[in-house]
């Protein structure tokens, strides 16, 4: 049976504190800069907050990874390469890398310290794995989320490294690593600014009708009746009108996230190492409850009991979920 | 800031009178409260960065009043404002009362309550994320601090408060 770690996320030094509380087997974060994807205002750790973040994780057992996981523009690669000479400074375990400069510098430069590959790599074959296996010694590689269970059982043949896979959260487009669509309409982008729909360009708009439109940089990119559940304000999941449309629908991906956890059986069956849940931008509460329910849950399961699985459908975006492509490829 | 106009505000008869008490009462109880969070809680306002300035208006639908707060370290504001004198905020955040203190106290997942549609935002949606942000990197109950504060009486509040709404302090599907 594989480890089935369950690796969790903190956008702060108390969600850290929280998510080792309820049973992490080990925590990602990120600095406050574009090193990493979830570069939100107001979130992430500074140097300081990390060391004490590495010291309390560790203390109890659990394992850190800091998240390098954008692409340095040229000429800005220093930002990167500082930030993984700070993170082998205070003793995290674990980095979580998509660019090949950064993949490559960390393996020259702290070759004891481990290589995770992150999904905004998306990296689906194992020709692409083996590659970043051999070139930069990585560890572990996070599964961009368009497989299904029988070809990662495959893949996991065919690679050698171990795997991870998202069980939990925000469900955006199959192109990890590759969308400019916030590019597109701010002038920032999501892989190498670290934000998608910054804060600073998003704006909710209450009708005198109760509806509300979330707009992003000025363009209306949904609009939602008084009763109706609303999403993120991400491109991707935007209602647009078309020709044959012309009533609007989600035309690439809907409010929804991926809740993978009847699915658990089956992925540790086929090999899958480490379980990552989504959700550095959310709040304690989020990560204490989804934390808790998956530690439960994988505990069952390791103990060949029924896992009894919590219903997580409250913190679900739009209040909406999907096991996606890991079921079918039909998914979208 | 200039006040909201009077026609967005709707009114029950003898609400106003109450609101202005309410407020009067409430304003030394809101001042040291802030206070206090702030002495013991300093890292909140880095979290807040440019936004330490930005007016909040904070909206709890069934009170007769809303709260207001500029979380400036050199001059805290933290007070109880009738709605129709309401100041026109940079960010409004409105929701039941005890759902708004649940998210202050990380009993409730504040995108949760905002894909529910419990939870509104209008204004500075990034002013927002940070206030979010930095109140959710503190540690322990602000509720249970605050109340705690005045005592015994303090702690009885908050306990009628919890018994009055008890839909908001249910734990969640997920809890
Ligand atoms: S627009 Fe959607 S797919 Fe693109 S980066 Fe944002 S969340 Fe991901």
């Amino acid at each position: 049976m594989s480890l089935a770690e369950l690796i969790c996320p903190a956008g702060t030094p108390a969600a850290l504190r929280t998510a080792v509380d309820a049973g992490a087997d080990a925590v990602y974060c990120g600095f406050q800069d574009a090193t990493n994807a979830r570069n939100f205002p107001g979130l992430n750790f500074t140097p300081d907050e990390l060391a004490e973040a590495v010291a309390y994780a560790h203390a109890r057992g659990t394992k850190l990874l800091l998240a390098l996981n954008t692409y340095p523009p040229a000429g800005k690669v220093d930002l990167w390469r500082q930030a993984a000479d700070t993170g082998a400074r205070l003793g995290v375990d674990s980095f979580i890398v998509a660019d090949m400069g950064v993949a490559d510098y960390i393996a020259r430069t702290y070759p004891g310290i481990r290589l995770h590959l992150s999904v905004q790599a998306a990296a689906s074959s194992p020709e692409a794995i083996r590659y970043y296996c051999e070139n930069f010694g990585v560890k572990r590689v996070v599964l961009p989320r368009i497989l299904t269970i029988p070809e990662i059982r495959q893949i996991r043949r065919e690679i050698p490294c171990e795997i991870e896979t998202f069980i939990f959260g925000n469900h955006g487009l199959m192109v990890e690593g590759r969308c400019s669509l916030t590019n597109y309409l701010t002038g920032q982008s999501t892989n190498m600014d670290g934000v998608c729909s910054p804060a600073s360009d998003v704006e909710y708009v209450r009708d005198a009708d109760g509806s509300m439109s979330s707009q992003l940089a000025g363009f209306t990119i949904d609009r939602f009746g008084p009763e109706e559940k609303t999403g993120y304000p991400t491109i991707c999941k935007g209602r647009y009108a078309a020709p044959h449309r012309p009533e609007g629908y989600y035309a690439f991906e809907e409010p929804i996230s991926l809740n993978l956890s009847r699915l658990l059986p089956d992925l540790i069956e086929a090999g899958v190492h480490a379980f990552k849940i989504e959700g550095r931008q959310r709040s304690k509460s989020y990560v204490r409850g989804v934390v808790r329910a998956f530690r439960a849950a994988v505990d069952d399961i390791k103990a060949g009991r029924e896992a009894n699985i919590a219903d997580l459908i409250a913190l679900t975006e739009g209040q909406k979920q999907t096991q996606g492509a890991f079921e079918t490829k039909k998914w979208r | 800031m200039t006040p909201t106009s009077e026609s967005t505000v709707r009114l029950r008869p003898g609400e106003g009178a109450i609101a202005r008490l309410a407020c009067l009462v409430l304003q030394p109880a809101l001042t040291r409260v802030v206070r206090r969070v702030a002495a013991r809680h300093p890292s909140l306002f880095a979290r807040l960065g440019p936004h330490q300035t930005t007016d909040f208006l904070i909206d709890p639908v069934e009170l007769p009043f809303a709260l207001h707060l500029r979380p400036d370290p050199q001059a805290l504001v933290f007070r109880a404002v009738p709605r129709e004198s309401a100041p026109q905020a940079g960010a409004t955040i409105r929701g039941r009362f005890l759902l708004l203190l649940e998210l202050i106290d990380a009993e409730q997942d504040g995108d949760a309550a905002f894909f529910s549609r419990d939870l509104e935002v209008s204004g500075d949606t990034e002013a927002v994320v940070r206030l979010r942000n930095a109140l959710d990197d503190m540690d322990g109950s602000l509720a249970e601090e605050a109340s705690a504060m005045f005592g015994a009486p303090g702690r009885a509040v908050l306990a009628r408060l919890r018994r009055a709404y008890p839909d908001a302090t249910k734990p969640r599907e997920y809890a």
